[in-house]
């Protein structure tokens, strides 16, 4: 029983570890998608912040210069965005595209060009990354049945980026419906003329939100490289840039849905690398690949509306033209 | 996709994507300058791979000939104004299709009936696996960009499951099936130029790319000369005038999604009933995503995805020379090149419009003027 507990204690655990890129690139889809602006590419600006980040840790020593850079960058391929799908008024979704096949591409091609080691950059030392923290009395405490081990196991020794995440959605949560900004972002993305008419500019308050949303990946894509794991492999965000997409749909564009969807899809992700190889009772091997590919499918049920329903913001995905 | 700025449209289907391809070649080079190699000496290593060398023709009209298919796939979509990125999930369920087929009757059919069938299996499940997204945006609403995504990697997990469980070659190790016999597999064109006295040199280039030109044809025929074709047309350009005209939007947007993910799907028979002959993991290796860059610089138009398709298949083939020529760079460039042209050609679309329309009307203007002046 109490070996059960703990099992199951870690899994949490794991989950957290597991949610935390995915957290941060929901509340970064929130961002931009609020303001009418589709953001297929969540997964590519992770996938390059996780490469500048271990790339620049590795050469300067310093986890914090990575984070920075990887912060930099993302923001970059959020303007880069923004000129294609605000200013050029292109089509949004291919615009993502190719920032995400961008990425595949360059991530390798730079990182052989410096490392030669096949594109993965070398492993990070110990003050290359961020260490976890054990919070204080955690070994003191961590003995008391059910609250003790809560606080020890799931609670205690995370990275910083962790605690990060877990706040942006506060701070998202904050940010949209109680200041002045998060309403014109909204009001952006549901009915942007009204917002015009009002003489804000819609194309600003685009760009601020994809500015937002690429500081909010390039976290990501560090704790990837160089807090969830020791160094760059490429392709290494494998999807959860896309995960993070559907949670956000699941969700329904709410920094509160899409949290609870990140930590249940987080969940099933921990459960199955737990589960690798496991014998069932009944089922006998535990179908991995099935409960990986959860996420897919219950974000496929909800869009299509047989349970609940999820509503985009109105104007996503249409470039504004301004009246003359 | 299109609605230019007043560019004629020699200019807009002629110009454009070659300024594009321009483009996204100067950047690359670029790159490959940064990286400390010298970008003509990787572009001729390239187009050398491509064309030069022996059999390399071969390889890059192979190469084509999934993008051929893809580029289709996406083309007709679009001609519907839905973005199916599903193509990628589609190919991978074609394969399923196909390889199902082949493993069930191969040892009882002879090659002139399983070939067909597995064919039409192929683009059959492909046609499945793009019309249930189709369905979930007609009816139900669901954004078909999302949907298809999601079924992207449905697709790849149900492939995962089968070829590492129940479809798994008995005493393997790796997550495939068994080879199939001779007769479910598509001839090589050396073969059949060989044997009718005509030297070619070896390339897994099949009768595939016979079925990828007749597609072609196929979808001209489809798009431009047929009532559906000009339902999808119409549905494309207003489906609210289109539906008042008395075409059911719904179910021209599901048969296109049909339509065009079982294009995807036959792209299988490239990989699965042409070279590989077996089922493997990953056999569509973005071959899928490649066709959106093939339809955007195609126009939507069979004859310029043909030519996309060559282009893109050129790129494939030389890039893996690439890889062999320089130790920095390897076959990723190709991915960054495909990523700027999808970029230059779709996300910054109306980049180069503006500029060339301006310029193109001062050209005029000029002629006119000149013209005025002697008459």
């Amino acid at each position: 029983m109490v070996d059960l507990w703990l099992q199951f204690l870690l899994t949490l655990d794991a989950t957290c570890r597991v949610a935390t890129p995915l957290i941060l690139c929901a509340m970064a889809g929130i961002f931009s998608e609020k303001s009418g602006v589709i953001d297929i590419s969540l997964e590519g600006k992770m996938l390059m912040s996780a490469f500048a980040a271990a790339t620049v840790a590795s050469l300067t020593s310093s986890a914090l210069a990575g984070l920075i850079v990887a912060i930099g960058i993302s923001v970059l391929l959020g303007l880069l965005h923004g000129l294609a799908s605000v200013t050029l008024r292109g089509n949004q979704v291919i615009s993502g595209l190719a920032i995400n096949i961008l990425a595949s591409g360059l991530t390798v091609t730079v990182g052989i060009a410096i490392f030669q080691q096949g594109g993965q950059t070398p492993t990070l030392e110990r003050d290359e990354r961020f260490r976890p923290v054990e919070l204080p009395l955690a070994e003191q405490i961590g003995n008391f049945p059910v609250v003790g081990t809560i606080y020890k196991e799931v609670i205690s020794g995370h990275n910083i980026l962790v605690w990060t995440a877990f706040a942006t959605v506060i701070v998202t949560a904050i940010v949209l419906t109680k200041t002045r900004f998060g309403l014109r972002l909204r009001a952006v993305g549901e009915k942007p003329e009204a917002l015009d008419s009002a003489g804000v500019s819609v194309a600003k308050t685009r760009y601020f939100a994809l500015i937002i949303a690429g500081v909010l990946c390039g976290i990501a894509g560090a704790y990837l490289s160089t807090a969830h794991g020791s160094g760059f492999v490429r392709e290494m965000t494998a999807g959860k840039g896309y995960i993070a997409l559907a949670a956000m749909i699941f969700g329904k564009w709410q920094p509160r849905g899409a949290l609870l969807a990140c930590l249940l899809f987080g969940f099933l992700e921990a459960v199955a690398s737990r589960l690798q190889g496991v014998q069932l009772p009944l089922i006998g091997a535990a179908p991995v690949d099935l409960i990986l590919a959860l996420p897919y499918l219950l974000t496929v049920i909800l869009l299509a509306g047989f349970v609940g329903k999820a509503m985009p913001p109105r104007a996503i995905g249409e470039p504004y033209i301004k009246e003359r | 996709m299109s609605a230019p700025h007043d560019l004629p449209r020699w200019a807009d289907v002629g110009l454009i994507p070659l300024i594009n391809l321009l483009a996204a070649l100067v950047v690359s080079g670029i790159v490959v300058a940064f990286i400390g190699e010298n970008p003509i000496e990787a572009m001729m290593v390239m187009i050398k791979g491509a064309f030069v060398y022996k059999g390399s023709l071969g390889y890059t009209l192979y190469y084509a000939t999934n993008f051929i298919f893809t580029g289709l796939a996406v083309a007709v979509a679009f001609h519907a104004m839905l973005f199916n990125i599903g193509g990628e999930g589609q190919a991978y369920l074609g394969g399923l299709g196909a390889g199902l087929v082949c493993l069930m009757f191969d040892s009882v059919l002879p090659a002139i009936v399983l070939l067909p069938l597995a064919i039409i299996a192929a683009a059959g499940l492909g046609a499945v696996w793009g019309a249930v997204p189709g369905y979930l945006q007609a009816k139900r609403g669901s954004h078909i960009v999302i949907t298809t995504i999601m079924f992207n990697f449905l697709g790849a997990s149900i492939m995962v499951w089968l070829l590492a469980g129940a479809l798994k070659a008995p005493g393997q190790m790796s997550p495939e099936t068994r080879v199939f016999s001779d007769n479910a597999t598509l001839p090589f064109i050396h073969e059949i130029a060989n044997a009718i006295g005509w030297e070619v040199a070896r390339s897994p280039l099949n009768l595939s790319f016979v079925v990828a030109l007749l597609a072609c044809v196929g979808v001209w025929v489809l798009i431009w000369r047929s009532r559906l074709g000009y339902a999808i047309r119409a549905t494309g350009h207003s489906a609210k005038a289109a539906e008042y005209a008395g075409i059911s939007v719904s179910r021209v947007l599901i048969i296109t999604m049909a339509i065009s993910g079982g294009l995807a799907g036959m792209m299988a028979i490239n990989e699965i009933l042409g070279v590989q002959h077996r089922i493997v993991l990953n056999f569509t290796s973005g071959y899928g995503f490649t066709g959106i860059a093939v339809a955007l610089m195609g126009r939507n138009h069979p004859v310029g995805i043909i030519l996309a398709s060559l282009l893109f298949g050129a790129l494939y083939q030389g890039g893996a020379e690439l890889d062999f020529e320089f130790s920095t760079i390897t076959r990723e460039m190709v991915l960054l090149i495909q990523g700027l042209i999808i970029l230059f050609s779709g996300g910054l679309a109306y980049m180069f419009n503006k500029p060339l329309a301006r310029l193109l009307a001062m050209i005029l203007r000029g002629k006119r003027q000149t013209e005025a002046q002697h008459g």
